[in-house]
């Protein structure tokens, strides 16, 4: 399905979200084209637009669920997948790979629970596969919030990860 | 508090000696008594010097001349963009007009104690053409700047953008409180005509033009629209005006909504910009705050206000009517013209659109008139263009140049020629849409209907300088990549066609391609160009057409020789270990996949069945050993 | 109007400023390809076939939205003109699924006419395809985006005639895709099955739902006794199939095909449509003497149904809880009939030929089981059928005409024209007024509530009482009939609504005609007119004269809305919400 890909991270706004939101969107319906600025918005209250999100939309702005979800998958910068606080990425460019990129990322996704492209549960860590990032000679790579592990053994991968514990 | 046209009058009074400061260089010594203040420090605040820390050497300025008590003798100001990022984060200290570049937080304490407050410039961390040469006594000499004319960015890296009052003391607002008390609408309309000047965000159409079309257009709501949804990849020059000139813009569209009727402005602007629009909002807030925006403004009874709206990362959306589409709430497509948008725009009301380089030339027009702007640039070309200058130059950054400077000035006066003694092969300008102007044609005088000529265009400004480790059938492809990613999907030439027209090229660049490819290739170009529904589409495969025009022996030489002259594209090179090898092994421990053998002392072998070409052991030899072919 | 003089091919037109160059050419007999274009629905300029060269443009132009101007001069074949929409089409075919053998839609795709009309190679271009699989999880519909060439005809249809909007463009470029929110699968949102969407399709991306399989798997057990019946508007779209023209009625043809397949007994919902009158007339009468919940609203069009469940659950009991035609079809015939025939309603296998993908997912929904078992087993659409008499090698238009069987065959005038918009109302009016006032009206044609306008009203002066009624067909019609209903706007007794627009026969289930058909030709009047025309014809005019009626009431149901008709002929509605 194009390269829409939806979270599996459990809905976990809360009371006090739902509510900013609400009003958010009363104060925003009647404003001509509403729904951009609503999505915005909305990004800006839980990180990330999941169905439950863009149904609160839909049903405020009085606008169809699908046209909304139309609209998020058409610009980059919505978001349906949330972003972990730490972000991990993960080069699967052929030197890494060769040099194990794969059980790297396969140790990761056991550790975390996460499959590529997910974020976990609580919202700590989100995991990605790259293309090659230019670093061959340190493969395999992986990167956290942009900071590079060059030469990663997959034994390796419980050690880094306990580094971003808070 | 509102404002009147005298109030606003004598705010330009009072800071008019310390802004010519600034601005002038020049200075003499006599006039700085006068002036308040014994040194202004200007700090540029925009994306590229904030990226690396400027806001932090400002605060760091601030908290030392507050320490030392200084608050009334030193001033320190955040400024907009320089249009010398590459040498960010920058420092400019005044009268002196001495340009540190590259500085650090950690320097700030020295430069100071020294220059700021006992004087004595600091060499070491002035940019290196001031340090070396003392002819140059202020920015504004060197090289960089000689062959620059600012209109547009006249007042980016001089004012301080988030204080509305150093905007109107370098004239800010006189040619809207012009057209408000002495200019009829039409009059305005004409100015802008006569002064030829042309929208700076690709097409080229004249600007007068479409003001007229949208005055015309009948309907009692109107709106005014600002296009600042720069997405070209390399391109930031309205970043770096509403960052360093937000109210430059601001006038510009209430000027606009005066002419054309229109009492509502928009700015949709890229999300990705929040610099920019911070600074914008700061601006409308102290614009509406002096009664330069709302109702009644300057008490003529005209009523204008603005709102910013956000883009979301479409590049599409650039496109007029995209923008339209998106601001109305839907997804970027845009539709079909005409209608045209003075007809039917936004919410399907005649709308004015310009892009925030054009608007930012208008206050200028209407103050001095429109002799004075058309007598600079070419027949049908007039003013000054800014381009992001980038790539393989000695010297990069935001150049405002008059229209008709040659290629070879940019290239090799303002840019300082090809560094590591590289020959220029081509210049790309125009982003996506545009196309490469090989060497052969580096004195062209550069303006829009030239640039059409020879295969390329103006775009919004990027301009990119490539020496011959420059692979021109990549570079293509490389643009083509982006167009099929930005590619909104509507039409079928856009969507299937660029997407087709992307995997040829790859065939090609992986020695997969055959030279009746090159001419089916170049068919799909020319379809895609008369059926696209817009000027993405239509515009899509000039980086292809251009390239093939200019440079088909590179396509051949890929399809024929399977060879990649620029030794860029990875499936075509083949790595070598040459006699320069001592045997110290340090290539075969960086390869990644154990391509690389021998013995100590010997030299060693490359199996280039197992090399994945990723150039590892290139970069670690000592000796320059491995040679990519 | 201000009049534009232009020249097409040389050919000099004069047409009303405002004309788009494909209209203007039309106007002068000379045809444009389109693929996209749906006329007041979809004018969106995307498909690239329509282009033509327009002396002084820049580009070619996209005719279907490229409006005439003074003087403009057009030429629609150039040599460029054609190798442009060539390419467009090849373009297509390259990112489509050329399943052509085996699909559905051979023979009335119009990517396939084009592709041999402007010459196309199927292999021209080559490359990765979009993405995509088959959608099978909703009971009407089915959607392979293998096939889709992204026209958004479909789309256009969801919104615009139906204010569904449960399908649009997802993602972008190259990825872009026709399909619902968060990719859920049509079945699981409020997709109301309507078919519009299939009807709209240039292509195979969407089809029904074939249960041609299940019918002849019936036929041919032994132990099934399969009856058929055929909905008021199949006779006058069937025809169109077999190469008769449009609004062309093939009853008897029509019922000799049937028994041909066959089923034991030909019956025609004609005779439900009926008893609906009948149970649903009785239930306004009620509801006008005692106070009930005004206005009240039909109940036959199942799509209708499941826009107001998941659109307006608070007003659910102005519908009517007479079952649809189709239902109580089935049900009497696992009651009634296999009472009277002594066959176990278990053994009975009930199909339905019906205009409608809608009456797919109706059949399985709850309190539909009369007999304790499903009243309808297998629907099939017009398509369908036509496809089941081809496959049976049926020679069709040889058939000599054939009449229905008697009992549950009997059908009225006033049942026939519930094939169109305006007739349940019209059917409802002649009896309830003869019952009201105790004696047939003179004129039984009520005018006012003809016609193919999405929303017609009229005021009938019946025994004393003005009685105040509104006909609705589509959905975003009745969308805004319903916000009116939520204000309190809407003073009306009675309201028909049906889902497609012009009624059934314009269902999702009846034949496709292409876009250029549907663009020129007033195909819905066509249809609803061989209706009007038959019924006005007929010497049985009226549901309550139905003689079936009168012995199926006498020896069965007792009187209209009594305890056993309840039981077999009512049914009830479930609250959902508006998203799934």
């Amino acid at each position: 399905m194009g390269k829409i890909k939806l979270t599996s991270v459990d809905f976990a706004g809360t009371k006090e979200q739902e509510a900013e939101l609400r009003k958010m969107l009363k104060e925003l319906k009647g404003t001509e084209g509403a729904l951009m600025p609503a999505l915005q918005k909305a990004q800006g209250i839980y990180g990330y637009l999941p169905i439950e999100v863009q149904k609160i939309v839909s049903e405020e702005l009085g606008v169809p669920l699908e046209k909304i979800f139309g609209v998020v998958t058409f610009y980059t910068q919505f978001l349906l997948n949330p972003n972990g606080k730490y972000d991990i990425s993960v080069c699967l460019g052929t030197a890494c790979y060769v040099k194990g990129a794969g059980d790297v990322i396969e140790k990761i996704q056991n550790r975390l629970d996460i499959a590529p492209g997910d974020c976990t549960s609580d919202l700590k860590f989100s995991l990605n596969a790259t293309r090659c990032i230019g670093c061959c000679g340190l493969a395999p790579v992986m990167t956290i919030n942009g900071e590079v592990f060059g030469k990663v053994k997959a034994d390796e991968v419980d050690a880094i990860l306990d580094k971003f514990k808070d | 508090m509102k404002k009147t046209i005298s109030d606003i009058n004598k705010i330009k009074e009072d800071l008019k000696l310390s802004m010519s400061i600034r601005k002038g260089a020049r200075v003499v010594n006599e006039t700085i008594g006068s002036e308040k203040f014994m040194r202004t420090v200007l700090i540029c605040g925009s994306t590229g010097c904030a990226s690396s820390h400027s806001v932090k050497i400002y605060e760091k300025f601030k908290q030392l001349v507050h320490d030392n008590k200084m608050d009334d003798q030193i001033n320190i100001v955040k400024t907009g963009c320089f249009g010398r990022c590459a040498s960010g984060p920058i420092v400019m200290v005044y009268p002196e007009g001495s340009f540190y570049s590259q500085i650090k937080p950690e320097y700030v304490e020295e430069i100071f104690n020294e220059h700021l407050v006992k004087g004595n410039r600091v060499d070491k961390y002035l940019h290196h053409e001031q340090r070396d040469n003392p002819e140059i006594k202020n920015l504004y000499d060197v090289s960089f700047y000689k062959k620059q004319k600012k209109i547009a960015l006249r007042n980016c890296g001089v004012i301080d953008p988030e204080n509305i009052d150093e905007y109107i003391a370098l004239d800010g607002y006189q040619a809207l409180i012009k057209c408000l008390t002495r200019l009829k609408p039409q009059e305005v309309i004409d100015i802008v005509k006569e002064s030829g000047l042309r929208g700076r965000g690709g097409g080229g159409f004249p600007t007068g033009n479409k003001w007229q079309f949208a005055k015309n257009a009948e309907g009692k709501i109107k709106y005014v629209c600002c296009n600042a949804d720069e997405g070209d990849p390399g391109a930031f020059m309205d970043r770096s005006i509403l960052e360093g000139d937000p109210n430059s813009v601001i006038e510009a569209m209430t000027i606009a909504g005066y002419a054309v009727g229109s009492n509502q402005g928009y700015v949709y602007i890229r999300a990705e910009y929040p610099v920019a629009i911070e600074r914008l909002q700061t601006a409308i807030s102290q614009a509406r705050d002096y009664g330069l925006l709302g109702s009644n403004i300057l008490g003529s009874g005209f009523d204008f206000d603005i709102d910013l709206r956000y883009g979301a990362g479409a590049f599409v959306c650039g496109e007029e009517t995209a923008l339209m589409t998106s601001i109305e709430g839907n997804r970027g497509e845009p539709r079909p013209r005409p209608p045209f948008p003075a007809i039917k725009g936004l919410f399907g009301k005649p709308t004015l659109l310009n892009n925030v380089e054009t608007y930012a030339n208008i206050p200028e027009i209407i103050n001095r008139g429109s002799e004075w702007f058309s007598k600079m640039g070419t027949e049908k070309s007039k003013g000054t263009k800014v381009f992001a200058l980038c790539g393989k130059t000695n010297d990069t950054g935001l150049v405002e140049i008059p229209m008709g400077t040659t290629l070879r000035e940019i290239v090799e006066e303002i840019g300082g020629g090809i560094p590591n003694g590289r020959k220029f092969k081509a210049a790309q300008t125009g982003g996506p849409s545009g196309g490469c102007i090989p060497a052969q044609l580096i004195d062209t005088p550069i303006d829009y209907d030239n640039l059409i000529q020879i295969g390329s265009m103006m775009g919004s400004g990027g301009l990119i300088v490539m020496d011959e480790d420059n692979c021109m059938v990549d570079i293509a492809k490389f643009f083509l990549e982006f167009t099929v990613e930005e590619s909104c999907g509507k039409c079928t030439p856009c969507r299937v066609g660029t997407k087709r027209l992307l995997e040829m090229l790859t065939k090609i660049t992986e020695g997969r391609g055959t030279l009746e490819d090159l001419d089916k290739m170049e068919e799909l170009c020319y379809y895609i160009k008369n059926n696209s529904l817009c000027g993405l589409g239509q515009t899509a495969p000039n980086p292809v057409i251009s390239t093939l025009r200019y440079f088909r022996s590179e396509y051949e030489a890929h399809v024929v020789d399977k060879k990649c002259p620029a030794g860029v594209c990875k499936k075509l090179v083949t790595y070598r270990i040459t006699d320069r090898c001592i045997g110290c092994s340090l290539c075969s421990r960086n390869c990644p996949v154990n391509a690389i053998t021998g013995k100590i002392k010997e030299k060693f072998t490359i199996d280039t069945s197992k090399c994945i070409k990723c150039g590892a052991c290139m970069s670690a030899c000592k000796f320059k050993a491995i040679v990519k072919e | 109007m201000k009049k534009i003089n232009l020249k097409i091919n040389g050919l000099s037109v004069t047409v009303p400023e405002g004309t788009t160059i494909l209209e203007a050419a039309n106007i002068a007999g000379i045809k444009i390809p389109t693929l996209c274009y749906l006329k007041d629905i979809n004018k969106i300029g995307a498909c690239r076939v329509c282009v033509v060269e327009v002396k002084g443009a820049r580009n070619l132009v996209a005719s279907c939205v490229y409006p005439v101007s003074e003087g403009m001069e057009v030429i629609t074949n150039s040599p460029k003109v054609l190798d442009s929409r060539k390419k467009t089409v090849e373009l297509l075919l390259s990112n489509h699924n050329q399943d052509c053998l085996s699909c559905v839609r051979n023979g009335s795709c119009e990517l396939n006419k084009l592709s041999y009309e402007l010459g196309c190679k199927s292999d021209s271009y080559d490359g990765v395809k979009t993405e995509s699989k088959v959608d099978n999880s909703s009971l009407s519909i089915v959607r392979d985006n293998s096939k889709c060439i992204l026209c958004r005809r479909c789309v256009a249809a969801c919104q615009a005639y139906q204010s569904v909007s449960v399908i649009g463009a997802n993602s972008k470029g190259f990825d872009t895709h026709i399909a619902c929110a968060f990719e859920q699968p049509l079945g699981e949102v409020s997709c109301v099955n309507c078919g519009q969407c299939i009807n709209v399709c240039p292509t195979g991306a969407l089809r029904e739902k074939d249960e041609i399989d299940e019918v002849l798997e019936a036929l041919n057990n032994p132990d099934k006794y399969v009856v058929v019946g055929t909905a008021p508007s199949i006779r006058v779209a069937l025809g169109e199939e077999f190469g008769y023209p449009i609004g062309k009625n093939v009853e008897g043809k029509m019922v000799a095909a049937l028994r041909k397949l066959g089923f034991k007994n030909v019956f025609d919902v004609d005779f439900a449509a009926d008893l609906t009158i009948m149970e649903e007339g009785y239930e306004f009468i009620d509801r006008v003497k005692n106070g009930g919940k005004l206005p009240m609203m039909t109940s036959c069009s199942p799509a209708w149904i499941k826009f107001m469940e998941h659109n307006y659950p608070e007003l659910l009991d102005h519908l009517s809880t007479a079952k649809s035609p189709q239902q109580m079809f089935g049900a009497c015939c696992k009651t009634y009939f296999a009472e009277k025939m002594g066959i176990d309603p278990k053994k009975m296998f009930v199909v339905s030929i019906m205009p409608c993908t809608a009456k797919k997912y109706e059949k399985d929904r709850p309190y539909q089981s009369a007999a304790g078992v499903k009243d309808i087993d297998a629907v099939l659409t017009t398509r369908e059928l036509a496809r089941l008499i081809k496959r049976c090698g049926i020679m069709f238009n040889n058939l000599k005409n054939e009449q229905f069987d008697a009992p549950l065959g009997i059908g009225s005038g006033a049942g026939l024209i519930f094939g169109a918009t305006g007739g349940v109302m019209e059917a409802a009016l002649r009896t309830v007024a003869s019952v009201l006032t105790g004696s047939d009206l003179n004129n039984i044609d009520f005018n006012e509530v003809r016609g193919n306008s999405s929303v017609k009203e009229a005021v009938y002066d019946i025994a004393g009482m003005k009685v105040k009624v509104a006909v609705v067909s589509s959905l975003s019609a009745a969308r805004d009939m319903m916000e009116k209903v939520k204000q309190g706007k809407a003073d009306y007794h009675f309201i028909e609504v049906m889902s497609c627009p012009g009624g059934c026969v314009n269902g999702g289930g009846q034949p496709i005609l292409d876009a250029h058909t549907r663009n020129t030709v007033d195909y819905k009047k066509l249809r609803a007119s061989a209706i009007y025309k038959t019924d006005k014809a007929m010497k049985l005019r009226m549901s309550h004269h139905n003689p079936a009626i009168r012995e199926i009431y006498d020896s069965y149901f007792e009187k209209p809305n009594s305890h056993k008709a309840h039981e077999a002929l009512h049914t009830k509605y479930v609250k959902r919400n508006s998203f799934n």
